[in-house]
């Protein structure tokens, strides 16, 4: 039957070869697999996923425990004579062991990178769709509130609205982790919605869209159909940037002293405690800002490769 | 044009409004005040209410709103609570700081990203684009006091050439300084680079070639002239950036700044302090944004400025 060959079949009765179909989105995943370094992002993502995940397992002791007697160890290569065989890494200003903690904490990094983005793109793509299609008042009331924020810087907002809130009983649950989660909520939504606005609006003049639209598609097939598939790249691409930002967020809060609640373990909150005696023991200091890097770099070196990936015109 | 300055102009009045009053009314919706900040030895009611009287908090909030804007138009942002000293001569000492650290981050900033831009575009895809283009990401990916503990352990610990913390001397400004101007160095660069690769491309620069212009008449005055416009309008948003930044820049390197104040009166729940310092960042901010759209259009006769 003439509808069911493919370019694939008919190249093969012809006996000639031809390049492997692909959809769209399988293009966007062989281009990024080419990417070397979004590869070497993805894998080191996965790996800090996966340190997350098995957490209890691998951390040698628990990360909250004080060992007396073995506090301010150093790393057990620096070969010092504040060395403690038991600890690879050594161990903070009041003995808790800093391998144990660096895993734990990786456990804060990744939940608020992917949580609170989530909830931002939940919020923000249902507005920016509804805002856009429908215009009207929703539409006015959103731009006017985007415009205000706008003048509010990000980390400022953040910041007062995790520091109002932290004494509160809200404000230490779950270590404080959903004090946050809300707070980057609140702060992300609007660009997001914005972004999502300006997408419809351009495409929603396009024909595909009349086309829809004359076959009698209702409003909700619209968005969701044709509008929001469409839409879809330039949104994944922020979202990729959301996540490190996401945790740069926590990391800043919680070196600042607002963030997570101790002593539970998180990156920043290390750096915070190590600080003051940074000229002693560094590696209590050094160890924490490593892994900051190290998943920072690797969640750029993905959004860049999934920007290349997904829009090669947006390569910059 | 004019017209177009005054509008936006008086439109930073209302922005300004509403940034004042979230940070209003999430002052008044979080619990405790900032006289019971030690739950060890709370004070007594009585004196929480001679407090409350003094500062004016027993008023009900609309009123404390009202009169707040009404005194913050006389350039009076009130006491602070845990200092006892007008917001006013804790921002008018620290401002100073903030603004010199801020301007010569820029200044480096800019000398550092531009000429490595430019070189990058222009020598696409060799081994100094490659390197440009990795510090460009390192710069802008790892967060300022990750980089800052990286600085200090290598260029303040090891080789002992800084000091670590203070500021005074210029000596003492180095390190802020560089590790502030990163970030923004590394996003202007860039954009330098894809705006010059943008512009190479650009049909006049192929006329001009084609006359038998030389290499470098081609580089400066069609190239390099049209390439700055888009780098110029994301220069107030990096400067913008550098304000806001330089609180964590400021308490990590202990500098007395406005930023390492704001900080200190989020951590204490110094509400008009936090208040006063928000409203300059924002203005701040604003203005930023502002003037670069103004500049945008007298740069680029293109652009012609909506109505």
């Amino acid at each position: 039957m003439a509808t069911a060959s493919t370019t694939q079949d008919r190249a093969a009765e012809l006996n000639v070869l031809a390049r492997k179909q692909r959809s769209l989105w399988g293009d966007a995943v062989y281009r990024l697999f080419r990417n070397k370094a979004a590869v070497a992002g993805l894998i080191v993502v996965f790996a800090a996923f996966l340190v997350a995940v098995f957490a209890p397992v691998l951390a040698p002791y628990d990360p909250i425990v004080q060992h007396s007697g073995a506090g301010q160890m150093e790393p057990l290569w620096t070969g010092s004579k504040y060395i403690d065989p038991r600890f690879v890494l050594g161990t903070d200003f009041i003995g808790r062991d800093i391998l144990s903690r660096l895993i734990y904490a990786s456990r804060i990094s990744m939940i608020v990178g992917f949580v609170p983005t989530a909830i931002v793109f939940g919020l923000g793509v249902t507005v920016g769709l509804l805002a856009g299609f429908f215009g009207g008042w929703t539409d006015q009331l959103l731009m006017r509130f985007t415009d205000i924020i706008y003048a509010f810087p990000d980390f400022l907002f953040l910041i007062i609205i995790v520091a109002s809130f932290r004494t509160s009983a809200f404000g230490k649950i779950m270590d404080g982790l959903l004090l946050i989660f809300v707070a980057i909520a609140v702060v992300g939504w609007v660009g997001v919605a914005r972004l999502t606005r300006g997408q419809v609006l351009s495409l929603k003049e396009r024909e595909f869209v009349e086309a829809a639209r004359s076959v009698g598609a209702t409003p909700v097939r619209l968005m969701w159909k044709h509008l929001l598939p469409n839409a879809l790249a330039p949104l994944i691409v922020t979202a990729a940037f959301a996540v490190p930002g996401a945790i740069l967020g926590e990391a800043t809060l919680s070196f600042l002293g607002v963030g997570i609640v101790p002593p539970t373990a998180s990156w920043g909150g290390m750096i915070n405690e190590g600080f003051p005696l940074f000229s002693t023991n560094p590696w209590a200091v050094l160890m924490p800002a490593l892994c900051i890097s190290l998943v920072m770099l690797a969640f750029t070196f993905v959004g860049d490769g999934l920007r290349d990936a997904l829009d090669p015109r947006m390569k910059t | 044009m004019l017209k177009y300055t005054i509008r936006r102009l008086l439109l930073v009045i209302p922005t300004l409004f509403f940034v004042a009053l979230i940070t209003f009314a999430l002052a008044k919706a979080a619990p405790g005040s900032p006289f019971d900040r030690n739950p060890d030895k709370p004070p007594k009611q009585e004196v929480i209410d001679r407090w409350n009287r003094f500062y004016g908090l027993d008023k009900p909030v609309h009123e404390q709103f009202i009169m707040y804007v009404i005194n913050v138009a006389k350039l009076d942002f009130g006491l602070s609570v845990v200092r006892q000293r007008p917001v006013v001569d804790i921002i008018g000492q620290g401002f100073p700081v903030t603004a010199q650290l801020g301007i010569q981050a820029l200044l480096l900033a800019l000398a550092v990203a531009l000429p490595l831009g430019v070189i990058s575009a222009l020598k696409q895809n060799t081994a100094i684009d490659y390197i440009s283009l990795f510090f460009a990401t390192v710069g802008t990916t790892i967060p300022s006091f990750v980089m800052a503990i990286f600085f200090i352990y290598f260029f303040a610990l090891n080789l002992k050439l800084f000091p670590i913390t203070g500021w005074g001397t210029p000596q003492h400004m180095v390190m802020p300084t560089v590790i502030l101007a990163m970030g923004a160095s590394a996003f202007l660069a860039r954009i330098t680079r894809a705006s010059m690769l943008e512009a190479i491309r650009q049909d006049y620069v192929r006329t001009a070639r084609s006359k038998g212009l030389r290499e470098q008449v081609v580089v400066v005055s069609h190239v390099l002239k049209n390439a700055l416009i888009p780098v110029a309008t994301v220069v107030g948003p990096a400067a913008a950036g550098l304000i806001t930044g330089s609180f964590i820049i400021e308490t990590f390197f202990s500098v007395p700044g406005m930023g390492r104040e704001y900080v200190r009166s989020i951590l204490a729940l110094d509400y008009p302090v936090i208040m006063g310092t928000t409203l300059l960042y924002a203005f701040f901010i604003i203005i930023a944004n502002l003037s670069v759209d103004l500049v945008y259009g007298m740069l680029d006769p293109r652009i012609k400025v909506a109505k």
